[in-house]
């Protein structure tokens, strides 16, 4: 749609997920849980504002990097996020994620947002395609305690 | 799940939603004068559409200074696809996907060319 002109390029993604604050916050950041759903990886990180974040293959090598912007325990977290797979996604410079936990009662609304100021960034076009996958696996690991099969293993050839 | 997935299936049997869904998905994070720019419906329409898909989660609404964008969350898509389809029929499923894809635009190509 040509009367939009952007500067940016941001996907929203929602889920409600019937657990604790407690526990999804652990699930978002502690390899036992991350391993199950995120396709084999594991976070390196102190969880400080200003330290450095690190998103590692199953084979240790660093796919993504950058640092904790925000943090308040079981509410938000905010991460600088730059790729380190693909080339013109390095050249992209920092994405912004956003993790934002709210209590609706019943259950709590995860809302992931993940944002680059650049209009079509090859980054937030490529992880469109795996944070669905993702945050449902999350929800079913939560909720039934198993993942989805698919989100279990790193990629093929990636 | 299953009062959530009613919410879901409901907003998604409309061909006006669809559209709306559609739209975004071309350009994600549009206010409302956007999303009605060159429809065929009425304001109050899209916006009573758009709440319709946004308490099923369907699109979710962030403030930026005063204006409200709309974004799709394909999420509850997904978990959909998900509840239906097992883990051994999804590449199968994929690859009947591709045939029928390329068989008709096979027939497109054919078609204009004729």
């Amino acid at each position: 749609m040509a009367e939009l002109n952007k500067a940016e390029s941001k996907f929203v993604y929602v889920t409600y997920i019937r657990t604790t604050a407690e526990k999804l916050w652990r699930a978002l950041m502690e390899p036992e849980f991350t391993r199950q759903y995120w396709a084999d990886t594991t976070q390196e990180c102190d969880w400080k504002a200003g330290s450095v974040w690190r998103l590692l293959k199953p084979d240790a090598s660093v796919a993504d990097s950058g640092e904790v912007v925000e943090i308040e325990p079981h509410k938000r977290l905010v991460l600088k996020w730059q790729n380190h797979m693909f080339p013109e996604m390095t050249a992209e410079g920092f994405s912004r994620l956003t993790y934002e936990i709210e209590d609706k009662g019943d259950s709590l609304k995860l809302t992931v947002t993940h944002e680059m100021d650049k209009k079509d960034s090859k980054l937030i076009g490529a992880v469109s395609n795996g944070w669905p996958h993702i945050l449902s696996s999350l929800k079913s690991l939560l909720e039934t305690g198993e993942s989805l099969e698919e989100t279990r293993h790193w990629p093929k050839g990636m | 799940m299953g009062a959530d997935m009613d919410k879901v299936f409901k907003a998604l049997a409309a061909p006006e939603r669809r559209l709306l869904l559609d739209r975004l998905r071309a350009s994600n994070g549009q206010s409302l004068s956007e999303v009605c720019a060159h429809l065929d419906m009425t304001r109050q329409a899209v916006t009573k559409h758009l709440k319709t898909l946004e308490d099923a989660s369907l699109v979710v609404c962030i403030w930026q200074g005063r204006e409200k964008l709309h974004y799709l969350n394909p999420v509850p898509i997904h978990e959909i696809g998900e509840r239906w389809i097992g883990k051994y029929e999804r590449g199968r499923l994929r690859a009947l996907g591709e045939l029928k894809k390329k068989l008709e635009e096979e027939n497109n190509g054919r078609i204009e060319q004729g």
